[in-house]
């Protein structure tokens, strides 16, 4: 069995599911416009990950090859409709600024991307960790882009103002085109840094 | 007159990809050239329209009377996958041509959360049946417009000299980020 370790950071850093993968674009885009909701959605996902994996990893033997998208799927939202309901009874605030893409945690790719290339394949802990890692992973660069979104369109962090109220704002960071810009950016500076080592 | 407005809302006001990022994978992977882009937007307008369709169907003679309705994700997921499957089947056997055209996209429409999307939405809004299809045309077309577009952005950007750490994906978002700016434009135009 692999290194639990090394299976974490190889979601975190090394495939981050973002980043490196480019995989996950609406909910990374769509819910970013403070740190708070990436971390919440990035978190629902983490769960819906981990749980996903390991039922999958455990029914690996038992689903047929031909069938086994369907049955990833309706495991995936099955976790997913659970999560929904947690949310809404001890977080509803948070279910209620996510709202639509809640349910659409069902179609990130990331999941089924995980449960094809790396649950079915492997047994639940190792799966388990894998969710760990690349559910970090996610939550990590969701945070990093709800967290320069926020405070270049809103000048707050984590809803606490950091910016005089004299300072503009850029509020176009906060709606759809800066989404897009912030992550432009973001990718750009790693991949300048990767080149430099290359 | 509201009917044509729901239309119209959805292709320009409320546009899947552009204001509420929905089929962010097909629109980013897809859209290398226009061909391709045109193909994958008919195979969206396709079978968007049929799943809203059907998951409302679903949705008011199966999941309300049976009061499932909490079921309505697996139940539109499941949906939406088998229907997928069975568009291929059916067009492989009896529209050869078109089956050539759209075949490649189709299966990758299943991940597209704007199908999955737009059941959700339907259902959220209470649309009745009309309702529902024509928000699901409106908003095929806004997807297919978008990616169209882009398409033909990328493809004159493939010529140019970009900074190299902007290469790829990068370069792609700052031009869905721009398009995405030209289509707030649209937004005091309808109010629904």
């Amino acid at each position: 069995m692999a290194n639990p370790v090394k299976i974490i950071k190889n979601g975190i850093i090394n495939e981050n599911p973002t980043f490196i993968q480019v995989i996950g674009m609406c909910p990374t885009l769509a819910v970013t416009s403070s740190a708070i909701n990436g971390i919440g959605m990035g978190l629902s996902t983490t769960a819906v990950l981990i749980f996903a994996n390991i039922f999958v990893s455990l029914l690996r033997k038992v689903i047929p090859d031909t069938v086994r998208i369907p049955c990833f799927i309706v495991v995936i939202a099955t976790f997913v409709t659970i999560i929904e309901f947690m949310l809404k009874a001890y977080l509803p605030a948070l279910n209620a600024s996510l709202g639509l893409y809640i349910p659409l945690i069902v179609v990130n790719c990331i999941i089924l991307a995980r449960a094809e290339a790396f649950a079915s394949k492997n047994g639940p802990f190792s799966s388990a960790c894998d969710g760990i890692g690349m559910g970090l992973g996610f939550t990590l660069a969701l945070g990093v882009l709800g967290l320069v979104r926020e405070f270049i369109g809103a000048g707050t962090l984590f809803d606490i103002t950091v910016l005089p109220e004299a300072f503009p704002r850029t509020l176009l960071f906060v709606m759809a085109p800066g989404a897009f810009f912030t992550l432009a950016c973001l990718m750009a500076i790693l991949n300048h840094f990767r080149n430099k080592k290359a | 007159m509201n009917l044509i407005l729901l239309i119209l809302a959805g292709i320009f006001v409320n546009n899947y990809v552009m204001s509420q990022f929905l089929g962010i994978c097909p629109f980013l992977g897809v859209s290398k050239k226009v061909d391709t882009a045109a193909g994958m937007g008919m195979a969206v307008i396709f079978v968007m329209s049929l799943a809203a369709a059907a998951a409302w169907l679903v949705y008011s003679l199966i999941l309300v009377p049976l009061n499932i309705t909490y079921l309505y994700n697996i139940a539109f997921i499941l949906l939406i996958a088998s229907l997928v499957q069975f568009v291929e089947m059916f067009l492989k056997k009896s529209a050869p041509a078109l089956y050539q055209a759209l075949g490649v996209f189709l299966p990758l429409i299943t991940t597209n959360c704007a199908v999955l999307g737009v059941a959700v939405t339907n259902m959220q809004k209470g649309y009745n049946f009309i309702e529902s299809v024509l928000n699901a045309v409106g908003g095929a077309a806004g997807f297919a417009l978008a990616i169209i577009l882009f398409a033909g952005i990328r493809e004159r950007i493939a010529d140019n000299d970009t900074p190299k750490a902007f290469d790829g994906f990068p370069m792609a978002l700052i031009t869905a980020g721009l398009m995405s700016i030209a289509f707030l434009g649209f937004s005091g135009l309808i109010k629904l």
